[in-house]
């Protein structure tokens, strides 16, 4: 077959090839924001490598065993690519400028040059198709993560009772959202001349200095304003994380649940709850 | 396992994508919740050190071994200003902006092997552990 006049070809000109390579993908466009030269040598140099060992073992079936690390190396730059902004069009360049390079390295230094394009064609078109796949499945993980953390906070502040507020956020709390959510809940505390203000963070997955600074900041505010506030939900693995982190909340009053802040709050208020019927 | 993630760091919401890969990592090397919650919240504050002061870089991400155990390693690479005094960024409450200064010593606490490089004008490499 002509496999072997393949990798003679590969083997013989490894050096001549990567070069005439790296120069196809520079005329088709390097994204010098995004990728450096460097980066793209030694990405080039390193498939390239696998490439050819893979080659010499055999072409006709790329699921064999020996084609594993050519597909582990495409997986992983065009996972790379996606996730950096690379468009799907620019992630195929890479593997398909191979291969006009290789159709003239076989048309120039062997004497079947038919069999063998045809070869290259055939590899380099299901190589390319690969890392387009790669391509498309980490750019749909990239897009589901995005919209779990646009989730972040759409957060109402509710009254519970006459002077009691309460606002429990829920989601990721940095960024500039959580100021917004902090400014909304002021207002309201001035709004409805609220005496106390629960902020609940049951729903919060990470509290760090960031928010724990939002946090204080908040409170403190409130003080200013004569409101009082009650931080409730605060899990055991996230107050043993304040207490690493060496976050002091001072003398913030904490719950550990918001039925028990809002209990606290009403016993403040002097309101008593007497149920009708002893349970 | 083994196999290593590389995410960027150019905005706000690449740390929300960073701290919910570090939590998955984790929770596949089956690191208690007390200590998922650590590694998270420390690389939470690397990240954003590296964004706010290194104008942005990137974390790789490793689920692997360490002395036999699972662990999460995690390394946040930025090619900014740099530290100038280290021990001074590391005590507590030192803020060059307007934190609480408890990032970076907060975070050394938090995992269980810390390690930091920066030279002023290269950039600061932060390398955290944190294992079964
Ligand atoms: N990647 C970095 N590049 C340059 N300087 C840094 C970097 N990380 C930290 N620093 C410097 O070290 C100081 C201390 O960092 P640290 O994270 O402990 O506190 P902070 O970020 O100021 O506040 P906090 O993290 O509590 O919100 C910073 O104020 C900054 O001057
Ligand atoms: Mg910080």
């Amino acid at each position: 077959m002509s496999s072997s006049v393949l990798t003679d070809l590969l083997q013989k000109h490894e050096a001549a090839i990567l070069q005439d390579w790296v120069a196809a993908q520079r005329q088709a466009g390097i994204r010098a924001d995004l990728i450096d030269e460097q980066t793209v040598q030694a990405n080039s140099r390193d498939l390239l490598r696998v490439f050819i060992t893979a080659a010499s073992q055999g072409t006709a079936d790329l699921d064999a065993e020996y084609w594993k690390p050519v597909k582990a190396l495409l997986q992983r730059l065009s996972q790379t690519q996606s996730r950096q902004g690379f468009s799907p069009s620019e992630t195929a360049t890479f593997v398909f400028s191979l291969k006009e390079v290789l159709f003239s390295y076989a048309q120039r230094h062997t004497d079947q040059p038919l069999v063998c394009i045809g070869e290259i064609s055939r590899l380099i078109d299901k190589l390319g198709l690969y890392s387009f796949e790669s391509f498309v499945s980490t750019r749909e993980t990239v897009i589901r993560e995005q919209q779990e953390s646009m989730l972040e906070l759409s957060t109402p502040v509710v009254e519970l009772w006459q002077g009691i507020l309460a606002i429990p956020l829920i989601g990721s709390l940095d960024s500039n959202r959580t100021q917004i959510v902090m400014e909304a809940l002021l207002q309201k505390i001035v709004e409805t001349e609220s005496d106390i203000a629960i902020i609940d963070i049951t729903g919060v997955p990470t509290v760090d200095t960031m928010v724990a600074q939002h946090l204080l900041k908040t409170v403190t505010a409130a003080k200013l304003m004569g409101a009082k506030c009650i931080i409730s939900g605060i899990r055991p693995q996230i107050a043993a994380t304040i207490v690493h982190l060496g976050v002091e909340l001072g003398d913030v009053v904490t719950k550990s649940s918001l039925a028990d802040a809002f209990r606290l709050a009403l016993r403040e208020q002097d309101v008593r709850l007497v149920a009708n019927k002893p349970r | 396992m083994g196999t290593t993630q590389t995410f960027p760091l150019k905005q706000e919401t690449d740390i929300v994508v960073i701290r919910q890969q570090v939590r998955k990592v984790a929770e596949q090397a089956r690191l208690g919740l007390v200590s998922q919650t650590k590694i998270v919240t420390a690389a939470s504050e690397i990240a954003r050190n590296a964004l706010i002061y290194g104008g942005g870089g990137e974390a790789r991400l490793t689920g692997t071994q360490r002395d036999g155990r699972s662990a999460v390693h995690l390394v946040i690479i930025d090619h900014g200003a740099g530290i100038e005094d280290l021990d001074k960024a590391m005590v507590d409450g030192y803020t060059s902006g307007n934190g609480l200064g408890l990032g970076l010593s907060g975070a050394r606490r938090l995992v269980d092997d810390f390690s930091i490089r920066s030279a002023p004008g290269e950039g600061t490499t932060v390398e955290l552990w944190k294992w079964r």
